[in-house]
């Protein structure tokens, strides 16, 4: 059994291969040098991994790539996999997520975007259509960009259902429960910082949402200050930041085979973007928020770089494996829920995207 | 009519390794010669322009040695014999 981490840097992507159950890895790159990769995945349901890359050339312009023998060689469309219908008058900035469906949706793929996007591939991420759904929303006016930009950064995709679930910055979580065709907000009890109401039925900036094991109802946010659960797949979010040292920070990870197990890593604030006292922690729930325990063993201490959205992530053995890419450049890897992390790499550029599969 | 493109050696690989390409658009203008472009070597098209047309805000095209930013744009005339330079911005990247 292979273990294989896609990481996702500001100049470009390295592959980290363990052969020994995650104990020690290797690190292979780079890859894509130079390129921005903001968003990747490891899709695992076809014959051979597919190693799939939302890119950014810089001067020339964003697309997405792929790789089907782990970096060897790099496909991209001709055409442009992602590119937005003359009668939008929109280019795309950015592909912030890529996220294949199911595995009895085998080449069902979803893209999240800047500008504010939601696409959905039936080729394993060759090719992408615009969910225009969700683009021609009356809301799309009022969603206004993030600090990182405007986009659509969560894409979950209910194996069980057509629920689509996304999450944008900003304009919050909106859930479709028919494949993608209408939406809602449902944001009610998320909290709101930079507005007159605090309390409005969208606009939000969600950072991230994971969907928890117990199932597709149960969902936690991380939001710009904040962090939130719903058990009624997002009409209703309570607060479950008590605990935690702060409640400003960008991912949120769920355990993918144990229910009310996730993990979230605390920056002080929006004006401080850095661990409380310079110590990078990682905070762990086994109760679905009720109660946070801290955990740093192998993490360190005077650091003051912070830890993107889309780079941090588990995989889904038995016994949750996590991985982390800060923005200083190191990345961390734990094979015991957070238990210990272990340096899988430093001194690369800052770290954007990170995704872990099993190879068999 | 034959306009000459030339390319930085970064976008050089997706017109076949050639930095120098020979083209002959049907239409006067930038445009209409990027759009030609783009209709032998799509990825480099891509490349140049975004899906509205635009030319890609960190990339500078100069037609004769000026950059078609401070004249007409994709609406340059491009003469017979033409001289089109591709180049990426200082900034950017």
């Amino acid at each position: 059994m292979t273990d294989l981490l896609a990481i996702g840097t500001r100049k470009g992507l390295w592959l980290a291969r363990s052969d020994d159950e995650r104990r020690t890895w290797t690190l292979d790159g780079p890859h894509l040098l130079a390129q921005e990769v903001a968003a990747v995945s490891i899709d695992t349901r076809g014959s051979a991994p597919r190693v799939l890359a939302g890119i950014q050339y810089g001067h020339w312009g964003p697309t997405v790539m792929w790789s089907d023998d782990l970096g060897g060689s790099w496909n991209e469309n001709d055409h442009g996999a992602i590119r937005f219908p003359e009668d939008t008058g929109a280019a795309l900035a950015r592909v912030w997520q890529l996220r294949p469906d199911s595995a009895d949706r085998p080449d069902v793929v979803w893209a999240g975007c800047e500008p504010h996007s939601l696409w959905r591939s039936t080729d394993g991420g060759r090719s992408f259509e615009l969910m225009r759904g969700l683009h021609d929303h009356p809301h799309r006016s009022t969603w206004e960009p993030g600090g990182g930009g405007g986009a659509v950064h969560t894409v979950l995709p209910d194996p069980s259902s057509d629920r689509v679930t996304v999450a944008m910055s900003t304009g919050g979580v909106y859930v479709s429960e028919d494949g993608g065709e209408k939406w809602e907000p449902r944001n009610k009890g998320i909290t709101v910082t930079f507005g007159p109401d605090p309390l409005p039925e969208y606009g939000q900036c969600v950072h991230k949402v994971a969907i928890d094991a117990a199932g597709p109802d149960r969902m936690y946010a991380q939001n710009h200050f904040g962090v939130f659960r719903t058990d009624d797949a997002g009409i209703s979010w309570t607060s479950i930041a008590g605990g935690l040292p702060a409640d400003f920070g960008f991912p949120v990870v769920a355990a993918p085979r144990t229910p009310g197990t996730a993990w979230v890593i605390p920056l002080v604030a929006d004006m401080q973007r850095v661990p409380p006292d310079g110590r990078l922690r990682v905070h762990r729930t086994r109760d679905a928020g009720e109660t946070w325990t801290e955990l740093g063993e192998g993490l360190p201490d005077g650091n003051w770089s912070a830890v993107m959205r889309d780079a941090f992530c588990a995989d889904d053995h038995d016994v949750t494996g996590l991985y982390f890419g800060t923005r200083d450049g190191c990345v961390y890897a734990s094979a015991d829920e957070g238990d210990t992390f272990t340096l899988v790499a430093d001194h690369l550029p800052d770290v954007l995207a990170v995704r872990a599969a099993r190879l068999t | 009519m034959s306009v000459q493109v030339l390319l930085p050696g970064v976008l050089a690989a997706l017109a076949g390794g050639e930095k120098h390409l020979d083209l002959e658009p049907t239409g006067a203008t930038l445009g209409d010669l990027l759009d030609a472009l783009e209709g032998q070597h799509p990825m480099l098209g891509r490349r140049i322009r975004d899906e509205t047309g635009a030319v890609r805000r960190f990339v500078n095209v100069y037609v004769d040695g000026d950059d078609v930013r401070f004249n007409g744009g994709l609406a340059t005339p491009v003469r017979d014999g033409a001289e089109v330079q591709v180049l990426p911005s200082v900034a950017g990247g």
